[in-house]
């Protein structure tokens, strides 16, 4: 086949270089998702490490001196 | 053990090498005088698939590696090269299909060696994910899951250097008749489209073998927090649940 004019083999060019940007965005924007759910699930796990170091303190603070 | 190590550094050699293969592809390498402009689709569609290919015989080294020391890093570093590489693959087909329909007006040849060969090897591993998930138990998971990368990574090159002696019929030999003849401005092009691609490769593998091993420990620490109050149970999934 003969080579295409500039304008029809720009749509193809644009086609296949947009393919490519969309894979990595993609493929970022699911890391993404992946490390903000680690960073709430760290959050929770502080929260509950808080919590028991706090439920392990009272009662040492109750007990008389 | 540290995955990430090293990031920052790849990833602005990635962006910088990536940033500087498309300013060459646009600004810099000719147009094709067969093809015209869009051969400018090249740049892109032969580094997706080499990196792809390498990166299925990385998998089949790192299963090798794997089976050899019974090191479950290894295993996931197999499992990780294999599933970027599916993603890259995936790039290389649907780049490919656009050339092929601007260059020969059909999306897909079925009579073309080098592309049906390609889809075979794809196929073959998009098959590796559903094995991984269809066995629960991680120890039998890593064996058959490394058993396989071997052999399908093996597969690779035997695939690549029968197609290189097939007839072909309109798919180019890029790296011996193609490749032999580029001028200096359109083979330096390719060069750093490819080591940018290889970059990109690299340091996406570290970010998720690094996100992979942070949800790890994380899973590890769940479990001994919630040891008084029941183990929690391990969710069955196709990656690697723990090194």
């Amino acid at each position: 086949m003969p080579a295409l004019p500039l304008d029809d083999a720009g749509k193809y060019v644009a086609a296949a270089y947009l393919v490519f940007l969309a894979l990595v965005l993609i493929y970022v924007s699911i890391m993404a998702t992946k490390l903000a759910r680690i960073s709430r699930e760290i959050g929770e796990l502080s929260d509950i490490v808080e919590r028991r170091a706090e439920a392990a303190e009272q009662p040492r603070d109750r007990e008389p001196v | 053990m540290v995955f990430g190590r090293g990031l920052r550094p790849l990833s602005i050699a990635s962006a910088a090498l990536l940033t500087s293969a498309f300013a060459l592809v646009f600004f810099y390498a000719p147009n094709d005088a067969d093809q015209g402009f869009v051969q400018k689709i090249f740049y892109l569609h032969v580094p997706l698939a080499i990196v792809a290919l390498c990166g299925f015989v990385a998998g089949g080294v790192y299963g090798l590696r794997y089976l050899r020391s019974g090191d479950r890093a290894h295993d996931l570093r197999s499992y990780v090269s294999i599933h970027l590489s599916l993603v890259l693959a995936v790039g290389a087909l649907l780049t490919g299909s656009i050339w092929a329909k601007a260059s020969w007006g059909h999306w897909w040849v079925w009579q073309e060696p080098t592309l049906v060969s390609f889809l075979i090897v794809f196929l073959l591993y998009a098959c590796y994910q559903p094995l991984r998930f269809s066995i629960e138990d991680p120890e039998r998971q890593a064996r058959y899951a490394a058993v396989f990368a071997v052999v399908a990574g093996a597969f690779v090159p035997l695939n690549f250097m029968a197609v290189r002696m097939a007839e072909s019929l309109t798919h180019p030999r890029v790296l011996s008749t193609t490749g032999g003849a580029m001028p200096g401005s359109m083979r330096l092009t390719f060069l750093v489209a490819l080591a940018g691609m290889a970059c990109l490769f690299v340091t996406l593998c570290k970010y998720e073998l690094a996100s992979k091993h942070a949800s790890m420990q994380l899973r590890r620490l769940k479990r001994r927090l919630a040891g008084d109050e029941g183990l929690v149970p391990l969710e069955r999934s196709a990656a690697p649940q723990r090194l």
